[in-house]
């Protein structure tokens, strides 16, 4: 029987992949979504699909990337998005807006109840208000703004963005847009004369003139709000292949060239079929744009499917699952004390730290980056640093307790980066400073592994204290063992720290001038350099042995989550890359937990359950 | 005696205790930014012997702990001293003593810089010409003889000697100047808005129109202090007979113009100005460039084009300064760091650092000693390995 449950662990891993990976197919006779979610745009300086477009902005506006309607019904990010662009007067009454602050609620006369989800056309009476209360906000620095005040601007900035999206490809208010760019085409010649004319100050036709301007106002109007780009640069221009345009700007451009751009006219037809319910004529004009796309911009159409792919994998999302049922096996293989359930906790582990590496690779890939670029990829990429180094110690040591600490570490770095993912793209462009692949690639990596190490070594100290106080479970070996592989992964994490640490010093000499600035982030990672080197320099003068050496790990967890995390909530400094407030009580439950595992580690060892019966005592 | 004095410099005990209370500092120091601009916060902490108690100038105060130099500088004793009396010229030693001697490098280089590097900027608007940087907190006062036609004779005061108060005379200056005066920050305000008890700041020139205000120290990473001085022009010791108008003067940083007098015949200038420091060579900046991610405010790449003249090293060429690419010209390195609103000018940094080299030299000495130190422990672990005898 035991031989057997290598092989059902391993099943209900892949039962579990198989389950969550299930790919959206449209049903005949309705709307195909897959194609148009696939479509590329360019939105925020980069292509991404409009898949993605519609989850970020959709957790942006109400922080979940799905939409659950009053009648319970549950709407995927895609189609909200395409009622948002095709048919606004329905997506206006969907609960797009999320509000969780109870002042800015009594701001509308609204009592705080269940309901926290609001629809556009239920904001739509307070919209001034909302302006000027967020604009008055706009004045004062993020970190120091009132729950209230953040929270206005929070909603003031999700208003903007979904008045945005709606002017990506329609103009407002219209049922057919196709011939509406039909009829601009007529007016543009006399309308153009009578423009010429009335310049002069000649007699011309105020009719042909009004026409004119009417279209030419509301096309200008759509290409000053829309912030996503739908219209690549025509495939034999000379411009940049950066250089997409909005929809409204291939129409303002029609006035000089006389003619529609094919992909504006192509999203024209979408819309029209779309709002008309024609579902065959929709998916055959999402299908004849896509092939062009694909055509004239493989690249972009490229990243894009690759992105769709990737958001509908959810690879952290799976890899985290199969954390949780690796940790599990481990404890069981405690329990029973069963080497089998042990080694298909390794197993389950490899298969998770494949899920993590093919998403970590996919976002390398689509960003043409190093692993880390901000706060959101750090977690990640401490994750799996982790699990390497834990799944490393497990081949050494067999005992579980590598596997145990990757398990932990890898599923809480992934919960920590799904909290971080809610501010919307988690790709965003990079600032002119960071823009070097280079110290990207060294600094940061280096660093963040150095993060990685003293969190293993820190998590060691935990399952050490826990085992030694509460349990009678720590014997002498497995207390030297756990030991030993702390005080390795201590030396690593000093090595990685210290050279990272250094690297990012000789960065800011090129980048700014001074390889030293006593900048938060920086002094951050001097914390740690400073504490592994304490602990290595107390170990060798013999201040410490085993329980020191736990204590001081476990203090480690305290200094590299402070550098990693509660720099950034000072909101001071060239690294602080957004404060957040959400996290700071976290942080701090974080902090005092491993205060309090100290506090029991420094009790005498006779109050050690594991130690009451040995009879040597560490010290 | 003396022997348990360098036993105690070169002890373990003593390099634990130094890097604990530097943990300590350097925590503090961290979160004393969220109240105090870093510049503040790095004087009062790091480049000091002591943190002084109560923070703020003046008054009687007690030092409470050892500052960043007097740590910094204990800890290069200590590494020097374990250096010397435990230096062995073994292979097994040989990793981690290369390793500390690349931390006595930095150690030396980090006091080094702290000690002898000046920052300051150079701001640039297209096809303007500049042999000089300025100093991005300290002021100076700016006394500018005009009777010569062809040039201006100018005497600048450093912003300390206007601060400690004695009487300002120079071989240039007919007249002394008494400093009335000195506000570290202030604010100005024309008389008719600055309440009813207000009193002009000065007799003469825009001063007796204008109040001025102490107010507290900038903290803010992006705010500066705004000096003002009240200043008096008197004869010169010697002197008797005033050959002008005296009386008292304002001169601030907030004021743009420069105020005019005339004294023994001479026609003066006084302005306040950030403090000059003057190279042999000059910038032209010809263009520069900022350009955003498209669809987005997010920047992408800044850059200044500019011209490099040096006429007593015959250079006359163009230069590109952009993010990460600084440009480096006899001892001073020229960063990209800023530009003015609607991109009408670039900001350079521009940094004076003769030791800039010792951090580079000191990870390369680290990283050796250190990759020696595995490789040697990684081939003894092998050795042991594929001894049977090993247990």
């Amino acid at each position: 029987m035991k031989r057997y449950s290598l092989w059902i662990a391993l099943a209900v891993a892949a039962l579990w992949l198989a389950s969550n990976s299930r790919m959206p197919k449209a049903s005949p006779g309705a709307f195909d979504l897959v194609p148009f979610a696939k479509l590329p745009v360019l939105s925020e300086g980069r292509n991404k699909p409009f898949d993605t477009v519609a989850r970020t902005s959709l957790l942006i506006l109400r922080g979940k990337q799905t939409l659950r309607l009053e009648d319970g019904l549950t709407l995927d990010a895609i189609h909200w998005l395409a009622d948002v662009l095709f048919n606004p007067s329905v997506a206006d009454n969907y609960p797009s807006f999320v509000i969780n602050n109870p002042e800015v609620l009594g701001l509308f006369g609204w009592e705080q109840n269940e309901r926290k989800y609001f629809s556009w056309a239920e904001l739509l009476p307070h919209l001034a208000k909302i302006d000027e209360q967020g604009r008055q906000v706009e004045t004062v620095e993020s970190a120091k703004r009132t729950p209230y005040q953040t929270g206005i601007s929070n909603l003031r900035n999700a208003l903007l963005l979904y008045q945005r999206l709606k002017s990506t490809l329609r103009p407002e208010g219209t049922k057919d847009f196709t011939g509406e760019i039909d009829a601009f085409l007529k007016t543009i010649p006399a309308g153009l004369e009578a423009t010429l004319k009335s310049k002069k100050g000649e007699k011309f036709d105020q009719a042909k003139f009004d026409a004119f301007a009417q279209l030419t106002s509301r096309f200008e109007n759509m290409e000053e709000m829309a912030s996503v780009l739908p219209v690549p640069p025509a495939p034999n221009g000379t411009g940049s292949r950066e250089e997409w345009i909005s929809v409204g700007t291939s129409l303002v451009q029609t006035i000089a060239t006389g003619t529609v751009d094919p992909v504006t006219k192509a999203y024209a037809r979408i819309g029209d079929a779309y709002l008309s319910g024609n579902t065959s004529a929709f998916n055959r004009h999402v299908r004849d744009l896509a092939n062009g796309m694909a055509n004239h911009e493989p690249r972009a159409t490229g990243r894009a499917a690759y992105e769709y792919l990737f958001n509908q994998l959810e690879p952290f999302y799976q890899a985290m699952g199969l954390y949780v049922l690796a940790f599990l096996l481990v404890c069981g293989s405690w329990l029973g004390d069963n080497r089998n359930l042990n080694r298909a906790a390794f197993y389950v582990l490899l298969i998770a730290l494949a899920v993590h590496t093919f998403g970590l690779g996919s976002r390398m890939y689509l960003q043409g980056r190093p692993p880390v670029t901000n706060l959101y990829s750090s977690a990640i990429f401490i994750g799996w640093g982790t699990v390497i180094i834990g799944l490393i110690l497990e081949r050494i040591f067999k005992d579980g307790i590598g596997s145990a600490c990757a398990a932990s570490i890898g599923f809480t770095t992934l919960i920590i980066a799904h909290h971080l993912g809610g501010s919307g793209d988690t790709l965003e462009m990079l600032q002119a400073v960071l823009d070097t692949n280079i110290w990207l690639a060294t600094h940061v990596v280096t660093i963040t592994i150095g993060y990685s190490a003293m969190f293993l070594a820190g998590t060691l100290a935990i399952i050490y204290v826990v085992r030694g106080v509460f349990t009678r479970s720590l014997t002498k070996d497995s207390a030297q063992s756990l030991t030993r592989m702390t005080y390795g992964v201590i030396c690593f994490a000093t090595l990685f720290s210290f050279v990272g640490t250094v690297l990012g010093g000789i960065w800011a000499d090129q980048s700014w001038g001074r390889f030293w600035g006593w900048d938060p982030k920086e002094n951050g990672a001097l914390l740690i350099v400073l504490w592994c080197a304490i602990i290595l320099h107390a170990r060798w003068g013999g201040y410490i042995r085993q329980r020191g050496l736990m204590i001081m790990a476990l203090f480690g967890n305290v200094i590299t989550s402070f550098s990693w995390f509660g720099v950034n909530m000072l909101g001071v400094g060239l690294h602080s890359y957004g404060f957040m407030n959400k996290a700071v009580p976290w942080l701090a439950a974080f902090m005092i937990s491993q205060l309090v595992l100290m506090a029991f580690a420094a009790m005498p060892p006779a109050r050690w359950r594991s130690f009451q019966t040995a009879t040597e005592s560490a010290r | 005696m003396w022997r348990r004095l360098l036993d105690f410099i070169s002890s373990l005990k003593l390099t634990i205790i130094c890097l604990s209370l530097a943990i300590i500092l350097v925590f503090v120091g961290t979160l004393a930014q969220v109240n105090f601009g870093i510049h503040e916060v790095q004087q009062r902490y790091f480049q000091s012997l002591f943190v002084w108690w109560p923070e703020g100038s003046g008054g009687f105060k007690i030092p409470v702990f050892p500052g960043g130099h007097l740590l910094g500088g204990v800890l290069l004793l200590n590494l020097l001293a374990a250096h010397i009396r435990r230096f062995q010229w073994t292979w097994r030693k040989l990793g981690i003593q290369l390793a500390h001697a690349g931390l006595i490098v930095m150690l030396a280089g980090a006091l080094f810089t702290d000690l002898f590097s000046v920052e300051s900027f150079m701001r640039l608007a297209p096809g303007e010409t500049k042999n000089y940087s300025e100093d991005s907190r300290a002021v100076e006062l700016a006394v500018i003889n005009e009777s010569d036609k062809d040039q201006d004779r100018v005497t600048a005061i450093p912003e300390e000697w206007l601060k400690n108060g004695k009487p300002i005379e120079h071989a240039s200056l007919p007249f002394r100047i008494i400093v009335r005066h000195f506000y570290q920050n202030s604010r100005l305000q024309p008389l008719e808005k600055a309440g009813p008890n207000a009193v002009p700041a000065a007799t003469q020139g825009v001063g007796a129109r204008v109040a001025v205000a102490e107010v507290p120290r900038a903290t803010a990473e992006n705010e500066r202090d705004l000096v003002s001085v009240v200043i008096e022009v008197a004869p010169s010791p010697g002197d008797k007979a005033p050959a002008g108008p005296t009386g008292t003067w304002l001169v601030s940083d907030q004021l743009g113009a420069p105020q005019s007098f005339s004294y023994g015949g001479m026609t003066w200038r006084l302005v306040m100005r950030q403090a000059r420091y003057y190279k042999p060579y000059s910038l032209t900046l010809k263009k520069f460039t900022h350009e955003s991610y498209a669809g987005t405010g997010i920047a992408k790449n800044f850059a200044s084009s500019a011209t490099l003249t040096d006429p007593e090293h015959n250079e006359n060429r163009d230069v590109l300064i952009y993010m990460n690419h600084p440009l480096r010209y006899r001892g001073e390195t020229f960063f990209q760091s800023g530009f003015e609103a609607n991109d009408t000018a670039t900001v350079l940094q521009v940094v004076y650092n003769p030791s800039f080299v010792a951090p580079y030299l000191a990870c390369v000495i680290v990283s050796v000693g250190l990759i020696f130190q595995f490789a040697y422990h990684f081939a003894g672990f092998l050795r042991r390995r594929k001894s049977p005898s090993a247990p």
